[in-house]
């Protein structure tokens, strides 16, 4: 494995022209990132599934309230600056990793964490708001899909905060090995992808709803 | 991305010898290459919450457009500057699944707007008391 990889960093300095298929051999747990992005984008499709009921059904309010009458702006942009932060200070969990500094990573990771759990927080106080107002996914087809969408977004940041905190376990007990390496960067794609969905969110649900 | 099969092997060997900067790995980013996606997406955002909260632009089409513009233009920044994508890693293969969603996404999307929207331009209108009346 180490000749392997010598004789492969030789081929980089004289700039072998295959470089990319030479590479492939190397290292089959190379496919795991190619394998999660084929899941992330199995599940860019539900939620364009949902997106799409979103969009038929978003405008039926049964005589109820509209998008404009619930969604409290200021409260969203709060919660899409959480999901940023959690973002980028996951980027920085990265880079700490790929300078082998578990204590940095581990920190970084908690912060990501709590930023996340901020976001979800915000959200259940939203949807309990809503509900408490005689707003639940009951009273209209623009709320059952409002509620469908959004609280699919919401399950997926819940289970990614359970990976993030399985993995700072994982972590700290046995160091940022090759393996943990590796699932961190799959988190970190399922973590920048739902951050990814949730401008489709504000954008087409929040504030196209608000604008009416 | 395309250095990085080999990358933890790379770093295992890097640790003991040299502080590496992280700049010229792709597969995790560089500090620079996240702080510009970060900055951009700040941008990105602002914007279109303050054209709907400041009502800036008086018509309503124009905001729309801009927002749902402003959108698809951040979804691109996350992709290059957080999730790293780039037409080599994986040799094509990511880029390519990618393209294929966005292409089932389409479909999806205005396939279902387009025919939803006239399924219901083409049913009777019906008054509020009509509807409340329905079984």
């Amino acid at each position: 494995m180490i000749s392997k990889t010598r004789t492969h960093q030789a081929a980089l300095a004289t700039e072998n022209p295959e470089f990319y298929l030479t590479d492939k051999d190397h290292h089959p747990e190379g496919s795991t990132m190619l394998g999660f992005w084929l899941y992330l984008m199995s599940d860019c499709l539900i939620f364009a599934t949902l997106f799409a009921v979103y969009g038929v059904l978003g405008r039926n309010y049964a005589a109820g309230p509209s998008p404009a009458d619930l969604f409290d702006l200021p409260l969203v942009a709060v919660n899409t600056a959480m999901l940023l932060f959690s973002s980028i200070t996951y980027g920085f969990a990265m880079l700490w990793m790929a300078r082998g500094a578990k204590l940095q990573t581990l920190s970084w990771l908690a912060v990501t964490g709590v930023f996340g759990a901020i976001f979800l927080a915000l959200e259940l106080y939203e949807f309990s708001h809503l509900i408490h107002a005689g707003a639940g996914p009951q009273r209209s087809a623009f709320l059952s899909s409002f509620f469908t969408l959004v609280g699919t977004h919401g399950l997926h940041v819940t289970f990614g905060i359970v990976w993030l905190i399985t993995l700072m376990v994982q972590v700290s007990k046995y160091g940022l090995t090759q393996e943990n390496q590796r699932r961190l960067m799959c988190l970190s794609m399922f973590w920048h992808f739902l951050d990814v969905v949730w401008i489709g969110v504000f954008s087409f649900v929040y504030l196209m709803g608000v604008l009416g | 991305m395309s250095s990085h099969p080999h990358a933890p092997a790379h770093h295992n060997a890097g640790d003991t010898h040299h502080g590496h900067d992280g700049g010229h790995d792709a597969a995790h980013g560089s500090f620079k290459g996240y702080m510009t996606g970060f900055v951009l997406s700040v941008i990105l955002t602002a914007i279109p919450f303050w054209l709907v909260m400041s009502g800036a632009i008086d018509s309503k089409l124009l905001t729309a457009v801009l927002v749902m513009g402003l959108g698809a233009v951040q979804i691109v920044v996350h992709m290059i500057y957080f999730l790293h994508m780039n037409p080599r890693s994986e040799g094509g293969w990511t880029i390519m699944a990618l393209i294929f969603t966005i292409v089932l996404v389409g479909i999806l999307l205005a396939g279902s707007l387009w025919i939803m929207h006239h399924l219901n331009a083409n049913m009777m209108p019906m008054s509020p008391e009509m509807m409340k009346n329905m079984p």
